[in-house]
């Protein structure tokens, strides 16, 4: 019989009713030949392997991390909810100690999905790691949090979602913003004025092989890891990195994969993207799961897999080494950056503009945040949908500091309400939401 | 009239049975060392007067394989297995006869690693050399395409008695339990088969002629000639058999847990409208996991002869071990039966010798003879019930893989519960007062296995799926695979499976009359999709004949038979 030397958790919900469309990569059969070879394998007969059901989010739990506009109900289905539940149930299981450390297998996926959200973006609606992050530090206390988005897209949600969260360390490994979709996640972004370099973004060439990745990791993921101390590990552990993935241009394979699975340890990896349904998310899966399980992984190999034919060119291995060098100055520049953002008090603006490619929306938006040392800082955004709403989210972080919590409220009280269609209070120190119409 | 015989740890019951009612029934101790011995014994005492003529249908449950796998007095045997690319299948050894040899088919069931005939034809000479004469033969998805498993049979055919393939076992997938389960059909084979061509042999002198059939641990039954492809289908038949036997008095529409309290264990089973509910898998016990169709049933160390004792902490332990009969009975420790001479519940056994053990727990208690009595009693209901609830919760979260099973999935909540076993009707009232849930002690417990055996209808099941952009339709289990068109639908799958199903039931004994017991178990269709275009769809369903009773006998309910 086989053992693991720890327990993890699993909870799997291929959702295999729910499509976006028939023909679209994320329909009802993406995780079919998954669960096929899991089981298999006999995956679920380890003893030390636990199956959790999915929960469905609440309303509740989705407001800790989102402006959903006009209201939860309308932006999500309740797949979303549940997909979103699966990591809430995986947190659960994990937080509670009953596993060591376990992987939400669930669709659709969620890191294109940003604080407001009108609607899907990126096949995604609500952004289900981010839920479960703001879950875990309402319901446990935890404090300070890694997010490592090794999607091949750029997980811009979750970028915007933690972008002036101190506590929070995201970092996303991509493919170039500028031969992929969605276009955004450069080494300069490193998040807002309270929060720099607690967001990473790490742009990939083309053609990266899984010396390429493991590179990455072991030179600028790991180190950055160390130094920011996380209680808690999160993966949201796209797999569109695959040579086989028709989507995306990479080269990662089914032992890369578990090699950086491996490697990162996470508490809690959660399944974003992936669209080579048969010939790749099987034995990824595999081993991610064997991975995180501590079993043996070596065998778990794509029939096709030749690692000779996809090695990576000199040129790519210069261009990842370069953009890690770039990375990890800027991690060693974070403080003097968030002192040079400005003065404490000052209120600083930012523009910009957000396409909606699933149910083409256009969203653009204005921000204001009030430049703070001791917290996040509280900020409003103001955001006006094409075709849709014009409304205003007041955000006022979980561990805010006094100013900060009548910056927020002053925001909220202010807004004009003949202006917008709705105005919300996500008021996190009291894990409070609030909507005015 | 139907024979139904059970052979149990310590007794043997038979029961001969009419559309009435139970006509008779005869206990004999089993014998474990020869279990042919006990067999024949409680047949020739149940047809002692009855004319063997009349007799139409006889059905047997025994722990021969049971016994053999737990003693592990099976026969050697040897495995091939073929895996490919995932875990290493060195896990899953049976013993030293066990090869991992080359060849590979992945889940669409397409070739990726050939077979190579001469590793195949090596293997078979070392298999000759050590003298081993049964093979099983396991490739990895070989449930979509069972070609290699085929191809290695047709290699070793001349060399040996008999070679078990695992795409025969079941239509589900699970590689490691299905080899575990080849191994078990195999290394069981040669004893089942030798036994019951014996018990067919007397049973024939005695001028018992009917074929006989065979319970299963899915509670169902199969023929003699069936059982022969598959024997380790019959392990664990015993506990199937007896909560079989509380069907009759489960409540229409509503949902019932079983409790069996027998000497050493109570083992806990679900029905729901009269159906009971089977392992989603196959047979799981502690470690030992397989693809054996099985009901699903719990076993908890407690019984009637559990050894009580006080702890440390001067609580009251019962079990999970039996260290002999109870005090009453001429034992040396104290147990729930002496309770329950000491409650003037049960009149049978030596009432100073019961009141002598209870007496020994109550002064360490702290407490007199009748309240440590009622204690005891209060406790053992306690942990029967708790684990009970425990194992509805497990069945109540299991998971789900669909907004709809999310959002509609059954929950399971008991309104009755069946009590059978010796203590049954000691333990029918008092649950009832403790936990508000109807409790019935069912009729004849002493012998409701045997009833359940002789009342038990023959079941099986049968996997088919199609894949369109394959052109394909397929039921590996059943040798069965046919072209098909862009067009095949969920129609036309369905009566392929309803088709199969009979066919097989047929072959395994099924009464007429049962087979519109069909029950749809899963159902799935998905389009297959490649650059943005559709390409085929697959269809996967799988389809039982249930477990339940045969028609004919349901006045086996009368008042009459329940005052018994």
């Amino acid at each position: 019989m086989l053992n693991a030397p720890h327990k993890t958790g699993l909870v799997f919900f291929p959702a295999f009713d729910w499509a976006i469309d028939p023909t679209h990569p994320e329909r009802e059969e993406r995780l079919l030949y998954t669960q096929d070879q899991v089981r298999e394998e006999g995956v679920f007969d380890v003893p030390e392997i636990i199956e959790y059901k999915p929960e469905i989010v609440t309303p509740k739990d989705v407001q800790r991390a989102h402006f959903c506009v006009p209201d939860e109900q309308t932006v999500t289905t309740e797949s979303h909810l549940i997909s979103a539940g699966g990591a809430k149930a995986i947190a659960n299981a994990v937080m509670l100690n009953e596993v060591k450390n376990g992987f939400a297998l669930v669709r659709p996926p969620g890191h294109h999905s940003m604080r407001v959200t009108h609607g899907g973006r990126g096949f995604c609606h609500i952004n289900i790691e981010a839920i479960m992050v703001e879950y875990i530090r309402s319901q446990f206390g935890v404090k300070r949090i890694a997010v490592i988005d090794t999607d091949c897209h750029h997980g811009d949600g979750s970028d915007d979602i933690f972008w002036h969260d101190p506590d929070v360390l995201f970092i996303s490994l991509h493919q170039d913003g500028r031969t992929m979709y969605p276009g955004t996640g450069f080494p300069r972004d490193l998040g807002g004025p309270n929060a720099k370099g607690s967001n990473l973004n790490i742009p990939l060439p083309p053609g990266t092989s899984t010396e390429g990745y493991l590179y990455v990791i072991e030179n600028c993921v790991l180190p950055v890891i160390a130094a920011f101390k996380p209680d808690l590990v999160v993966n949201s552990a796209g797999q569109d990195n695959h040579y086989t993935d028709p989507l995306t241009n990479m080269n990662f394979s089914a032992q890369g994969y578990a090699r950086l699975t491996d490697m990162l340890n996470p508490d809690i990896a959660v399944l974003e993207g992936g669209y080579a349904i048969e010939g790749a998310l099987p034995y990824v899966n595999l081993g991610i799961i064997l991975a995180m399980a501590g079993i043996d992984y070596s065998g778990v190999v794509e029939p096709d897999y030749d690692p000779e034919r996809l090695k990576q060119s000199e040129s790519i291995t210069d261009n990842i080494k370069r953009t890690c060098d770039q990375i990890m100055t800027y991690w060693g520049q974070r403080y003097e950056m968030r002192e040079a953002a400005g003065e404490p008090g000052q209120i600083i603006t930012r523009h910009r503009e957000v396409f909606y490619d699933t149910d083409n929306i256009f969203d653009r938006q204005k921000e204001k945040i009030r430049v703070c040392r001791d917290c996040g800082g509280s900020f409003e955004v103001d955001s006006k949908a094409t075709p849709g709403n014009h409304i205003l989210g007041v955000h006022i972080p979980i561990n805010a500091c006094k100013a900060c919590r009548e910056q927020g409220y002053e925001f909220y009280d202010q807004a004009d309400i003949t202006k917008y269609q709705r105005i919300y209070l996500q008021d996190r120190t009291k894990d409070l939401y609030e909507v005015k119409q | 009239m139907i024979l139904g015989l059970d052979v149990g740890g310590t007794h043997t019951d038979v029961v001969f049975l009419s559309e009435k009612g139970v006509q008779k029934h005869v206990k004999v101790p089993t014998q474990p060392d020869n279990l042919f011995k006990s067999v024949l014994s409680g047949f020739a005492l149940i047809l002692e007067g009855v004319d063997p003529g009349r007799i139409k249908r006889v059905v047997i449950s025994t722990t021969l394989t049971t016994n053999a796998i737990i003693q592990q007095t099976v026969t050697p045997v040897g495995m091939i297995v073929s895996a490919g690319p995932g875990i290493d299948p060195e896990n899953f050894r049976t013993g030293d006869q066990y090869y991992a040899v080359a060849g590979s088919i992945n889940h669409r069931g397409r070739e990726i690693e050939p077979v190579n005939e001469i590793e195949i034809q090596t293997v078979g000479e070392t298999f000759k050399k050590a003298g081993i004469e049964y093979v099983g033969v396991v490739s990895k998805f070989c449930v979509r395409n069972p070609s290699h498993e085929i191809l290695i049979e047709r290699i070793l055919k001349d060399q040996f008695k008999q070679i078990f393939l695992g795409h025969h076992v079941s239509g589900n997938l699970n590689f490691p339990r299905r080899i575990a389960t080849t191994y078990m059909n195999a290394a069981v084979y040669p004893l089942h088969k030798d036994f019951f061509q014996a018990v067919e042999q007397s049973l024939e002198e005695m001028g018992l002629t009917v074929p006989i059939q065979i319970l299963k641990a899915d509670g169902g039954t199969m023929t003699l000639g069936a059982s022969m492809d598959f024997p380790a289908q019959t392990v664990l038949s015993g506990p199937a058999a007896s909560i079989i036997g509380a069907i009759p008095y489960a409540p229409e529409g509503q949902d019932a847990v079983v409790l069996d309290i027998g000497g050493t264990t109570t083992d806990i089973a679900f029905l729901v409208n009269k159906t009971p509910l089977l392992e989603p898998v196959g047979i799981q016990r502690g470690g030992y996991k397989s693809l054996i169709r099985s009901l699903r049933t719990l076993s908890k160390g407690i019984g009637g002869d559990s050894a009580l004792r006080v702890n440390d902490e001067g609580k009251l332990t019962v079990g999970p071990d039996r260290v002999g009969p109870a005090m009453a009975f001429g034992g040396s420790v104290p147990t729930p039966t002496d309770a329950l001479v000491v409650l003037g519940l049960m009149e049978a056994g030596d009432q100073d010798r019961a009141r002598q053990g209870i007496k020994f727990i109550a002064d360490q208690l702290g407490m007199a003879e009748k309240e440590a009595a009622e204690h005891i009693f209060k406790i053992c209901c306690n942990i029967i019930l708790k684990k009970t609830f425990e194992m509805i919760d497990t069945l109540n979260a299991k998971p789900v893989y669909t907004v709809h099973d999310f959002l509609e999935g059954y929950t399971f909540s008991p309104d009755t519960i069946l009590l059978m076993g010796g203590p049954a009707r000691f333990f029918a009232k008092k649950i009832q007062d403790m936990y508000q849930l109807e409790t019935i002690a069912v009729p004849y417990a002493s012998v409701a296995n045997a009833i359940g055996a002789a009342l038990a209808r023959t079941t099986c099941e049968v996997t088919v799926n199609a894949d369109t952009e394959q052109g394909i339709v397929t039921a590996h289990e059943e040798d069965f695979s046919e072209p098909v068109s862009k067009s095949f639908s969920k129609d036309d799958l369905l009566e392929i499976a309803y088709r199969l199903l009979k066919d097989k039931a047929k072959n395994a004994g099924a009464e007429p009359d049962t087979l519109n017991e069909v029950e749809m178990v899963e159902f799935q269709e998905f389009n297959i999709v490649r650059n943005f275009s559709p390409r085929g769809k697959i269809f996967r369903t799988k389809i039982q004949l249930k477990p339940g009773l045969i028609h004919g006998y349901e006045s086996m309910l009368n008042p009459q038979a329940l005052d018994n």
